[in-house]
C-alpha cells in the first residue's frame, strides 16, 4: 500500500464520496494483491489466468452448469423430496404423464391437462405477441427513421416502458383495466357497456399480449432503427435516379437490407416470449381459470406454489421448455450464418 | 396505398409539409400518449383518497369532497352546497343521510339540524393530494424494508457481477492458456438458458447451501452472467497488448495490471454492464419470489405483488407503492437514456 495508484492521485479534486469510494476500492484491491502477488511468483504469469477465471467459473459451475445436468436427473425422478438422494428414480414416468393424451389438440383429453393448456396458451401468446411486436416495432422504427424533429425524444418515449419492472407494468395496466377503471369509463362515455376485462378469458389473453408488447417494443424498435440507419443513403439516391418509387425502394432496398435486424428481433422476441411469466402472472394470476397460464407459470406452480411440490414434473416440463428454446437458438445461429453469406 | 408507403418510407428533399408528415407526427404523439399516459394516470391516481378511487367514472385530477371539523362530532363532516327553499345557496356539513332526506348542520352553528331533500345538495369538491397513501404504508407496512432489501440486492449483485465478470473477461482476452476457447464457448452457449429452465435444481443448490430465505440466495446465482463476460471480453480485446507488456516490464503484478490499467480503460463497457445489471436486479421477480418467503426479506417487486395479491386490493396503497418503485428507474432513464439506448443499439442485449 506504499505506492498510491493513479486512482488515489486523481482523487484530490473529486468530491468526498467518490474519493472515499476509490480509497476503499484501492484498499480492497491492494489487500487482495497481498495474497495474489506471492501466488503469481509461485505459479507464473500465464497461470494467473486461471485465478482470474476462478470466481466466475465457480459461480457459473455451481449455479448454471451443475443445475443444468441435475435438471435431467430430476426429470426422471418422482416424489416430493427436494434432495436428490431422497428421490425415487421413475424412468420416463414424468414424461409419460405429461404426454398422456388421447388427442394432443384437446387439453381436456390429457391426464396432465394444466400442462397442455399452458402449452396451448403459450402458443397463442407467442404467435400474437411476437407478430404484433415485430409489426409495431417495424412501423415505429420506420417512422422514427424519417426526417423528424426531436427524434431523440420520441425514440426515448417508446423506450421508457422497457425499463419499468414487469410487476409495475402489470399493476399499472391492472389499474387501468379494472372494473371501475379509466378504460371502462372511456367505453361508457362512448356509449358502450362496461367490460370486466380480466375476468373474460379472451380479453385477459388480449391484454396479456398487449401489455407485453407495450412494455418491450421499444427495445426491438431500437434494434430495427439501428439497422435502418446502417443502410447507406446512396442506395436510395441511386434508386431514385433509376426511377424507383417509394414502395419499390422500400421493397427492394429497405426490406432486404433490414432482414438481418428483423431476424434478430424475431428470434430474440420468440425466445423472450416463450419465457414470459412476470407480467402475466401479476396481471391475471393465470386466470380466469387457466386461460392465461403460460408454461413458465406451470413450472412455477407445479414445483413451488402448490401444496404438493412436484419437483420432478416441474423439471420435466422445464426440459421441454429448454428444448424449445434450444431449437429457436439453433434457428437463430443458422439464419445468422446464412444472412452473413448473402 | 401510396400514402401508406410514403408514411412508412423516408422522405427526401421535400419542400413543404406533406400529408404523410402530419400522419407521422400524429403517430408519434399517439405514441407519447400511449407510452406515458398510463404512468401519468397512475401517478395522478396515487394521490386520490380511498373514496375518490372507487368513483366511477373517475376524475382526471385527484378531486375529492371537502370536509370540515364540526364541534360535537368526532370525525370531520363532508361539506355540501345546499340550495335552500328561497333559492339561496348555503355551505353545510352533512351529519347523516336517511333515505332521500339529508340532515345537515351549519359548521359555524352546529346546534340546529337542517333537513333537506338529497337532491338539493351538491358535493363541495376540490383537488386534494392524499399524502397519506404515501406516508401510511411507510409506517404500517414493510415498504422501507422491501426498499432496503432491493437496494442491498441490486448494489451487491452489481458490484460482484462487475468484478468477477471483468476478471474472467480479462483472463479470456489477454492470456493464452489451455482450454481458453472451450471455456469461452461453454460460457457463451448458456447465453440463452434462462433461470426459468433450471428453477428446480438451482433451488436445490440454494437449499443445500442454506440460502433459502437469504438475500445471498437471490444475489449469487445470477452473478456470473455470460452476457457480462461476453460484453467485457469483446471490449478488452480492443485494448492494446503493448500496454500490458510495458507494465510488466515496469514490474507490475498481473493483479495490479488488472485493476489499475485494464479496469479503468474498460470503464465504458463496465458502465453499460452496470446499467444492465441494475436494471436486471431491480426488476427481478421470479427468482426472488421462489427464494424468499419471509415477508421481512421481500424485495420491492415481490412485496408489491404480495400487496396486490390480497383478497381486497388496497389500491390507494398499491398505487403509491408502485409510483415509488418506478421513480428510481425513471430517474435513471431521465439521466442515462442516451447511454442506455446507444448501449442497446450497439450490443443488442437487454
Amino acid at each position: 500500500m506504499s505506492k498510491p495508484g493513479p486512482v488515489g492521485e486523481r482523487a484530490k479534486s473529486t468530491p468526498l464520496l467518490s474519493r472515499l469510494f476509490s480509497g476503499l476500492f484501492s484498499l480492497v484491491m491492494n489487500t487482495l494483491g497481498l495474497i495474489l502477488e506471492p501466488l503469481q511468483n509461485r505459479i507464473g504469469v500465464q497461470r494467473m489466468a486461471y485465478i482470474f477465471l476462478l470466481p466466475n467459473l465457480l459461480i457459473f459451475g455451481i449455479f448454471v452448469l451443475f443445475p443444468m445436468a441435475l435438471n435431467f436427473y430430476y426429470a426422471f425422478t418422482t416424489g416430493t423430496a427436494l434432495f436428490p438422494q431422497d428421490r425415487t428414480f421413475s424412468g420416463a414416468q414424468n414424461y409419460q404423464l405429461l404426454f398422456d393424451c388421447d388427442n394432443f389438440l384437446d387439453p381436456n383429453s390429457c391426464n396432465e391437462d394444466r400442462f397442455w393448456r399452458a402449452v396451448f396458451n403459450t402458443f397463442t401468446f407467442v404467435i400474437f405477441q411476437v407478430g404484433g411486436m415485430v409489426l409495431f416495432s417495424l412501423v415505429t422504427a420506420l417512422v422514427l427513421n424519417r426526417k423528424i424533429r426531436a427524434r431523440g425524444f420520441f425514440r426515448s418515449v417508446y423506450f421508457y416502458p422497457v425499463l419499468l419492472s414487469p410487476v409495475v407494468v402489470a399493476l399499472l395496466w391492472k389499474w387501468i383495466l379494472q372494473r371501475d377503471g379509466v378504460l371502462n369509463a372511456l367505453l361508457v362515455a362512448l356509449g358502450g357497456e362496461r367490460i370486466v376485462f380480466l375476468l373474460d378469458a379472451r380479453w385477459a389473453m388480449f391484454w396479456a399480449i398487449f401489455i407485453t408488447i407495450w412494455a418491450h417494443m421499444g427495445f426491438y424498435t431500437l434494434i430495427l432503427l439501428a439497422g435502418l440507419q446502417a443502410i447507406p443513403k446512396e442506395l436510395y439516391d441511386a434508386g431514385s435516379i433509376d426511377g424507383a418509387g417509394d414502395w419499390q425502394a422500400f421493397r427492394n432496398i429497405t426490406m432486404p437490407l433490414l432482414m438481418p435486424s428483423m431476424l434478430v428481433v424475431l428470434v430474440l422476441g420468440l425466445i423472450r416470449a416463450v419465457q414470459t411469466f412476470d407480467e402475466v402472472f401479476v396481471l391475471t394470476g393465470g386466470g380466469p381459470g387457466t386461460a392465461t397460464q403460460l408454461i413458465v407459470q406451470y413450472i412455477y406452480t407445479t414445483g413451488f406454489a402448490s401444496q404438493i411440490q412436484r419437483f420432478g414434473l416441474a423439471a420435466s416440463a422445464s426440459v421441454v421448455l429448454g428444448i424449445a428454446l434450444l431449437i429457436f437458438t439453433l434457428i437463430q445461429l443458422r439464419l445468422g450464418r446464412s444472412s452473413e453469406a448473402v | 396505398m401510396s400514402t401508406v408507403t410514403k408514411f412508412l418510407t423516408r422522405t427526401r428533399g421535400r419542400r413543404r409539409l406533406h400529408v404523410t408528415d402530419v400522419l407521422t407526427y400524429a403517430y408519434l404523439l399517439f405514441g407519447v400518449l400511449l407510452m406515458f399516459g398510463p404512468v401519468v394516470w397512475l401517478a395522478l391516481s396515487s394521490f386520490k383518497t380511498q373514496a375518490a378511487l372507487v368513483e366511477f367514472p373517475p376524475s382526471f385530477l385527484p378531486f375529492s369532497q371537502q370536509t370540515a371539523p364540526v364541534e360535537g362530532f368526532d370525525k370531520p363532516l363532508p361539506l355540501y352546497d345546499v340550495t335552500m327553499e328561497d333559492g339561496s345557496v348555503v355551505r353545510l356539513a352533512q351529519v347523516r343521510r336517511i333515505g332521500l332526506e339529508a340532515q345537515l348542520v351549519d359548521p359555524a352553528a352546529p346546534g340546529e339540524i337542517i333537513k333537506v331533500h338529497a337532491d338539493q345538495r351538491q358535493e363541495v369538491r376540490s383537488i386534494q393530494f392524499a399524502w397519506r397513501n404515501y406516508t401510511e404504508p411507510l409506517e404500517q407496512f414493510n415498504f422501507l424494508t422491501y426498499l432496503r432489501n432491493s437496494v442491498v440486492v441490486t448494489v451487491t449483485a452489481t458490484l460482484i457481477t462487475l468484478i468477477i465478470n471483468s476478471m474472467a473477461a480479462f483472463a479470456l482476452s489477454k492470456y493464452e492458456f489451455k482450454g481458453r476457447n472451450t471455456i469461452f464457448i461453454i460460457i457463451i452457449s448458456t447465453l440463452m438458458i434462462p433461470i426459468s429452465v433450471i428453477l428446480v435444481p438451482v433451488f436445490l443448490v440454494i437449499a443445500k447451501i442454506g440460502w433459502v430465505n437469504n438475500l445471498w440466495g437471490v444475489i449469487i446465482p445470477g452473478a456470473a452472467t455470460p452476457t457480462g463476460v461476453f460484453l467485457l471480453r469483446q471490449y478488452m480485446l480492443t485494448l492494446p497488448d503493448e500496454l500490458l507488456a510495458s507494465a510488466r516490464i515496469d514490474g507490475a503484478s498481473e493483479w495490479r495490471i488488472y485493476w489499475q490499467i485494464v479496469l479503468p480503460l474498460a470503464a465504458p463497457a463496465l458502465a453499460v454492464l452496470a446499467i444492465f445489471s441494475v436494471m436486471w436486479r431491480w426488476n427481478d421477480f421470479l427468482w426472488p419470489l421462489i427464494v424468499l418467503s419471509r415477508t421481512e426479506l421481500f424485495t420491492l417487486q415481490v412485496g408489491l405483488n404480495a400487496f396486490q395479491g390480497e383478497l381486497q386490493i388496497q389500491w390507494h396503497f398499491v398505487l403509491a407503492m408502485t409510483v415509488l418503485t418506478l421513480l428510481p428507474i425513471t430517474f435513471v432513464f431521465a439521466f442515462l437514456q442516451r447511454y442506455i439506448t446507444t448501449g442497446i443499439a450497439t450490443t443488442g442485449i437487454k
